[in-house]
C-alpha cells in the first residue's frame, strides 16, 4: 500500500474555527472535505502537508437550497448530493446529470463540487458548465466574504485564486429562466473527460459555450453565428496538448464534434 | 517517527469498534489489520472498486479513504453480510446462482457496490445498474452475469 506522510487533523465544528484555522496554519494546511483527490496526491507524494482541516463535520455546510434567484451549494455537497437533489433537479436540471456522470459512484459519494472547484484539475467536468451558468464561488476568510464567478476562480492546472488563509462557503449558480436551455456532453474513454462542452441559451440568446477538459482551465467560446461558426471557433481557441486521451489534433477534431452535438442537442 | 493519532468510534459490520489510530492510515488498511480482506487493494486511485465497501449505507474506495471517516459512522464489508454458508445475502446467493464471478477478486466490491444500490434504489432498471457498476471493474466475466445477478437480487428483495 502506499504511505501518507504524517499529519495533524483539525476537526472544526463551525466555520469561524475553520476559517481561525486557515488563518493560523496557512499554507501548511490542506482543506479536506471528501478527499477524492486530495487523498489520491498525497498518496503519491505529489502533496505533503503538515495539517489537514477536515470541513465536513461543519453542520449544514453540505446544504443545497434556493436563496432568492439563485440555487446555493454549501461546499461540503458531494456530487450524489447534487445528483439526488430534487431543488437541482428542478432548477438546474443539466447540473444534476453532468453530477451524475462524473467519475464513479464511490467518487460521487466522497467527492464535493466545491473541492472539485478548490483542486482545479483540469480533467474534470463541473467546472466549464458552472462557467456557462455563471456561477460564482463564495469565498470566506478571517476578513470577510467575497464573491467570485467560477470563471475568474480557475486560474489554471491545480491552480486557482483560492487564498491561503481562505476557504469556499458555497458554489452559487443563478436560477435560470424557464426558457433557458443548458447542456453537457462528454467524451470520455479514461478516468477522466478527454473533452467537455457546455452550451447554454437563454432566452433565444445566442448561446454560451465552454470547453472544459480540453485546455488548463474552461474556454468560453467567441462566436455567434450558427453552429459552424462555434465549430470553427472553438477548435481554434482550444489549445490541447498530446497526452493518454489523445494527440493534440485529434482532441482539437474532437471539441469541434462535441461543440456541434451539445448545440444541436440545444436546439432539439 | 512518532506518527499522530486520532481516537475514533464507529460501527463496523454491526458492531462498536473504539481504536486510536494513525491519521496517515487509510480504511482499507484498518480493515485488513483486523482480518477483514475482503476488500482488496489493487489500483489504489479509485478507479477498480476491488476495494469498495459500504460507508453509512453508499459505496467507497477504501483505499483512498481515511480511517479515521470511521469516527461516529458505520462501515459495512462483504465479511459482515452471512453468518454462515447457508444464511447468504440475496446479493451473495444471486451472484452463486448467475455465476457473476469467476476468480472473485472483484466479487467483494461488487458484492457491496450491488448492495449499496439496492438500498438506494431497490427497483433499478438494467440501465441503473450498469450506470452504477461502472467504476468497478472485472476482467473476468465481462459484467453480464454480474448485472443479470443483481437484478435477481433485486428481484429477491423486492419479494422478500
Amino acid at each position: 500500500m502506499q504511505i501518507l506522510s504524517d499529519f495533524q487533523l483539525h476537526r472544526p465544528a463551525s466555520l469561524d474555527e475553520a476559517v481561525q484555522l486557515r488563518s493560523e496554519l496557512g499554507d501548511g494546511a490542506a482543506l479536506y472535505a471528501g478527499g477524492t483527490e486530495l487523498l489520491l496526491a498525497l498518496k503519491m507524494g505529489v502533496l505533503e502537508y503538515e495539517h489537514l482541516i477536515d470541513v465536513k463535520r461543519i453542520p449544514g455546510l453540505n446544504a443545497i437550497e434556493v436563496q432568492g434567484a439563485a440555487l446555493r451549494i454549501g461546499a461540503t455537497a458531494t456530487h450524489r448530493d447534487i445528483e439526488t437533489s430534487p431543488l437541482v433537479a428542478e432548477h438546474v436540471p443539466a447540473l444534476s446529470k453532468l453530477a451524475r456522470h462524473v467519475a464513479n459512484v464511490r467518487v460521487r459519494a466522497a467527492g464535493t463540487l466545491a473541492g472539485n472547484l478548490a483542486f482545479g484539475e483540469p480533467h474534470a467536468d463541473p467546472a466549464a458548465l458552472l462557467v456557462a451558468l455563471g456561477a460564482t464561488v463564495e469565498l470566506l476568510s478571517s476578513g470577510g466574504r467575497r464573491s467570485l464567478p467560477v470563471e475568474q476562480f480557475a486560474v489554471g492546472a491545480y491552480e486557482t485564486e483560492l487564498g491561503e488563509d481562505e476557504l469556499i462557503e458555497a458554489v452559487v449558480v443563478p436560477l435560470p429562466t424557464a426558457q433557458t436551455r443548458a447542456t453537457y456532453l462528454k467524451f470520455q474513454v479514461l478516468e477522466r473527460p478527454t473533452v467537455g462542452v457546455a452550451a447554454v441559451a437563454r432566452d433565444g440568446d445566442a448561446p454560451t459555450v465552454v470547453v472544459g477538459a480540453v485546455d488548463e482551465k474552461p474556454v468560453r467560446i467567441e462566436a455567434s453565428d450558427g453552429v459552424e461558426d462555434y465549430v470553427n471557433a472553438a477548435r481554434d481557441a482550444v489549445d490541447p496538448v498530446d497526452d493518454l486521451s489523445g494527440s493534440a489534433e485529434y482532441k482539437r477534431h474532437l471539441t469541434g464534434v462535441i461543440v456541434r452535438r451539445a448545440l444541436e442537442a440545444l436546439a432539439a | 517517527m512518532t506518527m499522530t493519532t486520532t481516537r475514533i468510534s464507529g460501527t463496523i459490520n454491526g458492531r462498536e469498534v473504539t481504536t486510536e489510530v494513525d491519521n496517515a492510515t487509510l480504511l482499507l488498511d484498518l480493515l485488513r489489520d483486523l482480518g477483514l480482506t475482503g476488500a482488496k487493494p489493487s489500483c489504489e486511485m479509485e478507479v477498480c472498486g476491488a476495494c469498495a465497501v459500504q460507508l453509512d449505507g453508499l459505496p467507497v474506495s477504501a483505499c483512498t479513504t481515511l480511517a479515521i471517516e470511521l469516527d461516529g459512522r458505520t462501515v459495512e464489508t462483504v465479511e459482515g453480510l452471512a453468518q454462515s454458508a447457508d444464511a447468504l445475502h440475496p446479493v451473495q446467493r444471486a451472484f452463486l446462482q448467475k455465476s457473476a464471478f469467476q476468480c472473485g477478486f472483484c466479487t467483494p466490491g461488487m458484492i457491496m457496490s450491488a448492495k449499496a444500490l439496492l438500498e438506494a434504489n431497490p427497483s433499478p432498471s438494467r440501465d441503473d445498474v450498469v450506470h452504477w457498476l461502472e467504476g468497478s471493474i472485472c476482467r473476468c466475466t465481462g459484467y453480464e452475469s454480474i448485472v443479470e445477478a443483481v437484478l435477481e437480487a433485486a428481484e429477491e428483495m423486492r419479494n422478500g
